[in-house]
């Protein structure tokens, strides 16, 4: 860890980025039986697989450096609602198949580029969780942008949903690429990645492939912020009833 | 399900350099590029393989398994045709 950031800001960023995947691994592990066809059932359990693996790295090392003990299955399973350091998008209800792939093709644009840039955190952990994670997040985004492509130029059916999920969607985007405090603090430790020079980089991701698709890129309004401080939509809490309930109701059971 | 399906493909995974693509199984894809997507989920995910084919199922053709006497058992009783007389080295693996 590096002298300029506290272990209090250190633990609250690996719990944004632990969290966001948890959360968004969970949501498409509700796939799971009910995709639109049996290969892309698969598709999306594997890509829930390596954000749930992920998760489980970064919340062990929050637990490290929060010093207290908590394991990560105590940060996965025993936080409420408020606790949460998730981003709002990932959080968001799955929806149909393209409102799902809507939100997953937004975060991947952003993962792609945070993950890129966190091969060279200075934080040794950080860095070497990135040197795995980067291959999954350009996986999930070769399949992301390509369903974009697929139902944004597909019927005009297909293209009007495809439409109304990115107005739907659009204003949670904002919250990723807005640096707070914390993220200022890693950017200053060089742990995190600049934000400000990420956003053009999303921006010219998402841009290309919704030319491609034939999407218009919604305005950007009003932006919905507070996951990363904890405020979430109503929607998360219903998320982590249904992830926590067995391990809240037989506490500290293995199987 | 979708109404209609998408086309039938074949799956062949090289398993490490060296080795030929052995055929793995069958997937059903809108286009060669989500077959060959949808290979690499399904059969190389423990890690099977380090090279993929996708051939369009109806693209394979095949013999006919009436044909099977006729084509096939009239090689089982040559057996000199089989070279089970050499002594093969512990080093070769994949012969």
């Amino acid at each position: 860890m590096t002298a300029a950031a506290s272990g209090t800001e250190l633990f609250q960023y690996l719990l944004r980025l632990g969290d966001t995947s948890l959360v968004l691994g969970h949501r498409l592990s509700e796939w799971c039986g009910h995709g639109p066809a049996l290969e892309e059932d698969l598709a999306l359990a594997n890509i829930a697989l390596d954000l749930i693996g992920q998760a489980r790295l970064l919340l062990q090392y929050a637990g490290t450096v929060e010093g207290i003990g908590r394991s990560e299955d105590d940060l996965a399973y025993l936080r409420d609602g408020r606790d949460y350091r998730n981003l709002l998008l990932v959080e968001q209800p799955n929806g149909h198949y393209g409102d799902t792939i809507a939100r997953q093709f937004l975060f991947d644009a952003f993962a792609v580029e945070l993950w890129a840039d966190l091969t060279r955190s200075s934080d040794a952990h950080i860095a070497a969780v990135a040197g795995k994670a980067i291959k999954e997040h350009q996986y999930h985004w070769r399949h992301s942008s390509g369903w974009m492509i697929r139902l944004g130029d597909g019927t005009d059916d297909s293209h009007a949903r495809m439409q109304a999920a990115l107005e739907q969607l659009w204003p949670y985007t904002g919250e990723m690429l807005t640096p707070d405090d914390v993220d200022e603090a890693m950017r200053a430790a060089r742990i995190g990645p600049d934000l400000a020079a990420i956003e053009p980089r999303w921006n010219a991701r998402v841009g290309a492939v919704l030319t491609e698709s034939t999407l218009t890129r919604p305005d950007d309004g009003w932006m919905q912020r507070g996951g990363k401080t904890g405020r979430h939509s109503e929607h998360l809490g219903h998320l982590l009833a249904e992830m926590q309930s067995v391990h809240r109701a037989y506490p500290g059971a293995t199987w | 399900m979708s109404e209609k399906d998408w086309p039938l493909y074949e799956v062949f995974v090289r398993s490490r350099a060296g080795l030929s693509h052995k055929h793995v199984g069958s997937l059903h894809a809108a286009d060669a590029a989500m077959a060959l997507e949808h290979a690499r989920d399904i059969y190389t995910r423990r890690a099977e393989g380090v090279s993929i084919w996708i051939v369009q199922s109806d693209a394979v053709i095949a013999s006919d398994p009436s044909d099977k006497e006729m084509l096939f058992e009239r090689a089982q009783d040559k057996a000199y045709r089989h070279p089970t007389f050499y002594t093969i080295p512990d080093e070769v693996e994949n012969l």
